[in-house]
């Protein structure tokens, strides 16, 4: 009995550090989303109404919203099985017995992470362009007609995706590495015994093995990917024809260019119950994988 | 190095104060926050207002157009704004409505250069916000019609459309005869027209009526007078979605306007010097600018550009005050354009000048004395933008002009709840306390 007090006091300290961070401004925040609080509630808070869930009823009452939603899950839906294909496959060939160099390649391959996000976009955008980037030049080459990248409704969310992908690949590598190098080698063994190809292996030795690790990269990598913010803000302003206009970026234009804090909770919140939910999906879809 | 540096200045700085080498007067530090070029040829114009003053020294600070509005806002907000700024004049309601701004009003009766019956009227109202002046227009900006003079001759028409019917005329012949020349890769298209942007959309309907009634509470969409230029523009859209291909095909606007790839397209003051820079000497004079057609002559356009606005926590409002009559002096107007290519919004500014002569110039001398403010609510960019959408799918035909009038109106209505909710609050109180304690408030009809 007492020692259960023991722990309560030993947690306390963190609780109340969760408590004051961040379970009050989420309160804080959902009650901001009940309100209609803009830029009159700066002028004056007596402008300051209680809405109930007007907002959420408006923002679904919203094209925006929905176009902005349909970006984003193209985002997720092209951005995160790349992404972590990219991932795995590099984690493979690092660990590989066959690799030279591989420490180079590791940190090579994790630069991108570790840079910072702007100043590689704005290298990207170089290497995007229409007339002078490379990637049309490498294109050229095996006569692909020019692409206006970021400039093309349909090419421009497609480019920030494979932008998006370059950049953060190298997180989820370093992950799969290490779950790599924590599968025991007589399992390896016993299946080479057994007469396992390098490809059956993969398939029932490394795969299995790597499933926790899958699950958490996947849900870790869909979370961030529908936070898609930063690639558009600084590459092409949500444009061209909305196509790149993401949930959270509808969500800063409503806040901080209009100042229109009310709604622009409303869509946060929006959001999260949205991961809330998928997030519980792919667990229950993990679960029954696992168990069958 | 930095553990000497930072020893060595205090140590600096008392002997300096020992030989006694301050100023005469204390010197005053000025912020001011302009955008995109102007802020950067800003700075050419400082030193010598610092001459003048110098007790003053100026800090000009950059801010990227795209994101101006938006650090802007949140400066005020903090109330951590610069001393003065350069504001879009769109964007003086909205910076009044959350008082970030001081009134002008006891400088400007106080001054003998700054004299606002000087300033094309349209920009000088672009200031006001209910009953007070928040600015002094810096440049103007509007929309009117660029063409080449040597193709709408060789079809037939030695001077550019005045009116609304002579402008589609004009465009339905020229789109004739490109048709009949078809497979001649050189015919050229009449307009080139960008979907994606309100402003002509805005000035046509302005023409006609106010956008937004009863004391801007409600859009005025519906109207009769709106429904005629919403009209109006989709045949004009029409005219240029004919030549749709060719237009989406366009890379390069000047090198498509040198080579003949249309006649007319809409723009603004900042296309003067680009077309002067960008054409080939051998087109250089075959190009033109003219009034935007109204409905029976020469009709309105849109006062846009940019203002001088002091903000509410400065510390040194007179010496603020002091550079914006500095920066509105007629000779450093005339500077700034010759830096700039900006307009400049007074009219003794262009007197005397070679600007007048400038080519393409005059139609907007002409112009600048036909300007219509955009509605003065805080809320207009949330509008625009909702017309934007709603003018490019009307324009595609996705939406009949009536259904378009009655979108465009259902969500401005919305957009303005607030507003209304605010007006009605405030004459409540009004009534209840006696209008003596309100501000003023010149919006209310």
């Amino acid at each position: 009995m007492s020692s259960t007090r023991a722990g309560w006091w030993f947690v306390t300290p963190a609780l109340l550090a969760i408590a004051l961070f961040f379970l009050l401004p989420v309160l804080g925040g959902f009650g901001l989303s009940l309100t209609d609080f803009d830029i009159y509630t700066l002028a004056d808070v007596h402008h300051l109404r209680f809405v109930g869930l007007r907002n959420y009823a408006r923002l679904l009452d919203t094209p925006l919203f929905w176009r902005a939603l349909a970006n984003t899950a193209f985002f997720v839906v092209a951005g995160v099985p790349a992404s972590i294909a990219t991932s795995l496959a590099s984690a493979l060939l690092l660990h590989s017995r066959l690799a030279r160099w591989s420490k180079v390649f590791r940190t090579a391959l994790f630069a991108p992470v570790v840079t910072t996000l702007v100043a590689v976009a704005v290298i990207w955008m170089c290497l995007l362009h229409t007339r002078y980037g490379m990637i049309n030049y490498a294109l050229s080459l095996v006569g692909v007609p020019r692409i206006d990248w970021l400039g093309d409704p349909h090419w421009a969310m497609p480019a920030i995706a494979l932008f998006a992908v370059w950049k953060n690949f190298g997180y989820n590598m370093v992950i799969f590495l290490a779950a790599l190098q924590a599968i025991p080698g007589d399992l390896y063994e016993a299946a080479r015994i057994d007469g396992a190809t390098p490809a059956q292996q993969l398939r029932f030795v490394t795969l299995p093995s790597l499933a926790p690790t899958l699950l958490l990269v996947s849900l870790l990598t869909v979370a961030g990917y529908f936070q898609l913010f930063a690639e558009p803000y600084v590459m092409t302003q949500g444009g061209p024809l909305q196509s790149t206009t993401s949930v959270l970026y509808l969500m800063y234009e409503d806040g901080f260019q209009a100042w229109n804090l009310g709604s622009a909770t409303a869509v946060a919140f929006v959001l999260f119950f949205l991961l809330l939910l998928l997030t519980r999906l792919q667990v229950a879809l993990a679960r029954r994988w696992s168990a069958a | 190095m930095m553990k000497i540096a930072s020893f060595v200045r205090p140590l600096l700085l008392c002997s300096c104060l020992a030989i006694s080498c301050q100023p005469a007067t204390p010197s005053e530090e000025l912020v001011i926050w302009a955008a995109g070029r102007e802020g950067e040829l800003l700075s050419r114009l400082l030193p010598e207002f610092e001459v003048s003053h110098p007790n003053v020294h100026v800090h000009a600070q950059q801010v990227p157009w795209l994101s101006a509005h938006e650090k802007l806002l949140t400066a005020a907000v903090a109330h951590r704004g610069p001393d003065l700024a350069q504001l879009g004049n769109t964007w003086i309601p909205e910076f009044a409505t959350i008082d970030a701004l001081e009134p002008l009003d006891d400088e400007l009766s106080a001054s003998t250069s700054v004299v606002p019956d000087d300033y094309f009227p349209g920009s000088w109202e672009s200031n006001e916000f209910e009953g007070r002046s928040y600015g002094v227009p810096w440049y103007v900006d509007t929309r009117l019609l660029f063409f080449r003079r040597d193709l709408l001759s060789r079809a037939g028409f030695e001077r550019p459309p005045r009116t609304w019917a002579e402008w589609l005329e004009m465009l339905r012949a020229l789109q004739e005869q490109g048709r009949s020349h078809s497979g001649r890769p050189a015919s050229p298209a009449a307009l080139f027209l960008r979907l994606d942007e309100p402003e002509l959309l805005l000035a046509l309907g302005l023409q006609q009526a106010p956008l937004l009634r009863d004391g801007d509470r409600y859009g005025n969409f519906r109207s009769v007078e709106f429904r005629g230029a919403l009209d109006y523009y989709l045949s004009l859209a029409q005219v240029a979605l004919l030549d749709a291909e060719a237009s989406s095909q366009i890379a390069n606007l000047w090198d498509e306007f040198a080579r003949g790839a249309f006649v007319f397209f809409i723009s603004g003051p900042w296309q003067l010097g680009e077309l002067a820079r960008r054409l080939p000497p051998e087109r250089e004079d075959s190009w033109d600018t003219a009034q935007l057609p109204g409905r029976d002559g020469p009709g309105a356009s849109l006062a846009l550009g940019a203002s001088l606005v002091i903000f509410k926590g400065s510390q040194h409002k007179r010496a603020a005050w002091q550079l914006i009559e500095y920066l509105s002096r007629p000779d450093v107007q005339r500077r700034f354009h010759e830096l700039s290519g900006d307009l400049p919004p007074r009219r003794s500014s262009w007197e005397g000048s070679e600007l007048a002569s400038e080519r393409g110039a005059a139609a907007f001398r002409a112009q600048l004395e036909q300007l219509r403010r955009i509605p003065a609510v805080p809320e207009w960019s949330r509008i625009s933008s909702a017309i934007t959408v709603i003018e490019e799918r009307a324009a595609r035909g996705a939406l009949a002009a009536s259904a378009a009038a009655e979108e465009l109106d259902r969500r401005t209505d919305r957009i303005l709840e607030k507003r209304r909710w605010i007006l009605e609050r405030r004459s409540m109180l009004e009534q209840r306390s006696g209008p003596s304690h309100s501000r003023a408030v010149g919006a209310l009809p």
